[in-house]
């Protein structure tokens, strides 16, 4: 499109060589950023999945190994009662990143139908979908959840149920304000036009428009529900000990924080590394998918 | 005159919102399932005790009477008696709000004092390795698990260096201050991310205006423009980014609270769900919603007085 053959005539041919290159080495930029993203959250699933094969047990107590700083043997080290961190790790990567994926995606796809339904249809159903998100989204999403574990009890069904309660509001927002744009499109109202049923305007033509702003979404909202479970553990109202969980395994360290750093930093490092690998993929689809097909196309 | 009117309109809005809060609040001990009393004494306790702790909740009235009875309780801020602590909820909370409140305007100061230089350097830098830098550093912090964060600080600012308690209130003002300053400096940091990002783009937008371009003309020093000019003009957004987020910034406070054991309302909510205190998990429920709408009612009625265009 940006050939430099089509300079417009009141910017300089070296201007424009500058201009062009700099959205060119940006493009490349979001590119590689999003490529590291991905790696980032393969490995990291990969190596989850792989946990089992090493064949050490992430609950069994090894009263000889305790407290052992990292080395080759234990990358993580051990914690007080001798179990592995890597291991214990990788293992709760498999508990998190399930929980992280499940709640978020179930929670998109309740959104994307109640906010498409609202903003096609309006009227009560509008404002009774909308009343509903300002309730949930005003209040402090930490304490929804926990007043919801206090009704379930703690545990993993708490948190499951505590944050889909919560995280589907944004979705239904996002999209409901943008099939209200939607509906004004020349081509739905030519499909209404047609006859279509309005349940075929909404999946058909409507959804699969809908879906990219709420993909994007999807990304950093995944961090944030794995950090509410992790929070959730760590306060000892999420997975119990001695299933190991990031937050679970954080707070299990910080009982020797004072002579074993590495028990409670290095799982959280593996915590923050699987949040900006999800938040750049973020970054890069939105880079791509935006309105125009991404600033220097 | 318009300002009375929007403002009255602005308060009619919230009563909705306000009752649904209720009945939030109200609903949560009837959802527990099985007996929420039999839970609340153990398994052990006898048929008798558990009918007089059920008399003395009201368990045993008509629903409709029961909502009745909690808003009119709670109005006079009459929410019971914790029966795990032995005291009434109300002095519970009171005692404890002082320390949140201030954890949280502390906290607010730490994560203004990290976005806004930040934002405005990524702003004026918008697309260079300046703003790059910047949005690296809100994909960390965003990705940091608050009490994780916490939890180097102690490690290195408590336990190496000795210059912070780990735990715990002081008694003095001073003391008092400087130990809630690394929970401080914990939410601070997890908050500005999401602060960081709003800000950027509304400054952005402020740069790109035409009174900026004025002011430019008319030859004032590039320091003034932006400190006097745009920063002026962001006020707005920085009020709204913080209104917007309230709710996200007392979820990191509540989290914040158990890691360092201050005495607060987040702390005494979670000790109060492992000891299974339903009447106060119902009060601090009613107490964190109608806050989170009263500071958005705030923030709304502050538009009024700061910006005139609202009004119309």
């Amino acid at each position: 499109m940006n050939t430099p053959d089509s300079i417009p005539s009141h910017i300089s041919k070296a201007d424009w060589k500058r201009l062009y290159n700099r959205s060119v080495s940006e493009r490349r930029w979001s590119t590689y950023t999003l490529w590291v993203g991905v790696i980032i959250v393969l490995v990291t699933t990969i190596l989850s999945l792989a946990a089992p094969l090493s064949g050490i047990d992430p609950t069994e107590a090894d009263l000889t190994q305790v407290l052992l700083p990292p080395s080759w043997e234990h990358p993580f080290g051990t914690d007080d009662v001798g179990r592995d961190i890597f291991t214990r790790v990788l293992y709760a990567g498999r508990l998190d990143l399930t929980f992280g994926v499940v709640t978020t995606y179930i929670s998109l796809v309740i959104g994307l139908v109640l906010g498409a339904l609202a903003g096609y249809f309006g009227g009560l159903l509008d404002t009774i979908v909308m009343r509903a998100v300002d309730l949930v989204i005003s209040f402090p999403f930490i304490v929804l959840i926990l007043a919801i574990t206090a009704i379930t009890g703690p545990g993993l069904l708490g948190a499951y149920v505590g944050v889909l309660a919560v995280s589907w509001a944004l979705y239904a927002r996002l999209t409901r304000g943008e099939m209200l744009a939607l509906r004004e499109k020349q081509y739905i109202m030519n499909a209404q036009t047609l006859g279509y049923s309005a349940w075929r305007i909404i999946f058909v033509h409507s959804i699969p428009n809908l879906l990219r702003s709420n993909l994007v979404f999807s990304m950093s909202d995944i961090v944030l529900n794995i950090l509410t479970l992790a929070s959730l553990s760590y306060l000892g109202l999420g997975v119990s000990p001695p299933t190991p969980e990031w937050g679970e395994i954080v707070a299990q360290g910080q009982r020797s924080l004072r002579t074993a750093w590495w028990i409670s930093t290095l799982p959280g490092l593996v915590i923050v590394l699987v949040g900006v690998g999800f938040s750049l993929i973020g970054d890069g689809l939105a880079d791509r998918l935006s309105e125009d097909g991404g600033g220097a196309s | 005159m318009s300002v009375l009117i929007y403002m009255s309109r602005r308060i009619i809005q919230s009563i909705p919102v306000l009752i649904a809060v209720t009945l939030i609040a109200f609903s949560l001990i009837h959802l527990v399932p099985g007996d929420p009393v039999r839970l609340m004494l153990g398994i052990r306790a006898s048929d008798e005790a558990v009918a007089i702790l059920r008399e003395q909740l009201g368990l045993d009235k008509p629903l409709p009477q029961q909502y009745i009875d909690f808003v009119v309780n709670a109005v006079r801020l009459d929410f019971g008696q914790s029966l795990f602590l032995r005291a009434p909820i109300n002095e519970l909370i009171a005692a404890r709000a002082k320390n949140s409140l201030s954890l949280l305007v502390f906290s607010v100061l730490v994560s203004l004092l990290i976005a806004v230089p930040l934002a405005l350097l990524a702003a004026v830098q918008r697309n260079r390795p300046a703003d790059h830098l910047v949005r690296l550093f809100t994909t960390i912090t965003f990705a940091m698990p608050a009490f994780w964060t916490a939890l180097l600080l102690v490690l290195i600012f408590g336990l190496r260096l000795r210059l912070f308690p780990t735990s715990g209130l002081g008694r003095g003002p001073a003391e008092y201050l400087i130990s809630l300053t690394l929970p401080s400096i914990t939410i601070g940091f997890y908050l500005a991310p999401v602060l960081l990002r709003s800000l950027r783009a509304s400054l952005i937008e402020t740069l790109s205006a035409e009174f900026i371009e004025a002011a430019r003309a008319r030859g004032l020093s590039e320091g003034r423009v932006l400190f006097k000019h745009v920063l002026r003009n962001s006020l707005i957004a920085m009020i709204t980014v913080l209104g917007v987020n309230i709710g996200f910034l007392i979820s990191g406070a509540v989290v914040i609270e158990n890691v360092f054991s201050i005495p607060g309302m987040g702390s005494l909510m979670v000790t109060s769900i492992v000891a299974r205190d339903y009447p106060v998990v119902v009060a601090l429920t009613l107490v964190f919603g109608v806050a989170v709408i009263f500071v958005n009612l705030l923030v709304d009625l502050s538009y009024a007085i700061l910006d005139p265009r609202i009004r119309l």
